[in-house]
């Protein structure tokens, strides 16, 4: 029951932020609810819920790091982007590695800490 | 210019378009549970700025532009790339919001309601996000 309504709150908070970013205009500032934080609104008020909002408070910490992994994900993307020679599901498949490479480094970093 | 809301983009859309974040969105977000459950919040936690919907946002308005300009008579897939490469740099900015979400959630949960702490550190998001937005349309022009 607590996989389902993890599906279901992460799918219905997901599916607002694009809603909202299809809407919006100009464009550019559409494209910041691509940046918004849903998986991470979701996932702390379950955790919060179920676990303490000192565990959740944890894993918001590990998501500082890894949002910097997302910000080079995006900036790589549209570096590549901007230049119209790719197609832009490839470019941002291919880039997906960029922000795990930041994110593991991330998680080596925050098991080393006390 | 001030931010407001258009829907005559809903009519290209598509149903299967919103399953289809729908579906995306609850994966990652029942995956990071998952993770969590397993390996424990720090590493979990790392996968809630995983950038779930980007490239499904990326590639709809890639191909949303290039069919808008060849109805036109225009065959150019630059153009969708290039409106999709807007959508990106508007995603950085949110990216650089979304690291001042995790600070203030960081802070917050263990001292306020959760409710309170979520909606300070979402509110803190939308701020951040649309002051970098706002500078950089006064700066670049």
């Amino acid at each position: 029951m607590d996989l389902l309504w993890r599906f279901l709150l992460g799918g219905a908070i997901v599916s607002l932020f694009a809603f909202l970013g299809d809407v919006v205009r100009p464009k550019r500032f559409a494209g910041i609810f691509g940046g918004a934080p849903s998986v991470a609104l979701a996932t702390l008020a379950l955790t919060a819920h179920k676990s303490g909002p000192l565990i959740a408070s944890l894993e918001a910490r590990s998501m500082i790091l890894s949002s910097l992994g997302f910000v080079l994900y995006v900036y790589v993307a549209l570096r590549l982007l901007a230049t119209a020679r790719w197609p832009a599901l490839p470019v941002a498949l291919a880039g997906l590695g960029s922000w795990a490479l930041v994110a593991a480094g991330a998680g080596l970093l925050l098991q080393a800490l006390p | 210019m001030i931010p407001s809301l258009d829907f005559s983009s809903l009519r290209d859309a598509r149903w299967h378009q919103f399953v289809v974040r729908f579906i995306l969105g609850g994966a990652v977000t029942l995956c990071t549970g998952l993770v969590a459950q397993h390996w424990g919040p720090v590493v979990g936690g790392l996968f809630l700025s995983f950038p779930a919907i980007f490239p499904a946002t990326v590639t709809l308005i890639e191909r949303h532009e290039t069919e808008k300009k060849s109805k036109a008579g225009i065959n150019c897939r630059k153009r969708g790339r290039k409106a999709a490469a807007l959508d990106a740099a508007g995603a950085v900015l949110g990216g650089w919001g979304m690291l001042c979400f995790g600070c203030a959630a960081w802070l917050a949960l263990p001292r306020y309601p959760t409710a309170l702490a979520l909606t300070l550190a979402g509110a803190l998001w939308l701020i951040v996000s649309a002051a970098l937005w706002w500078v950089r349309r006064h700066r670049v022009g």
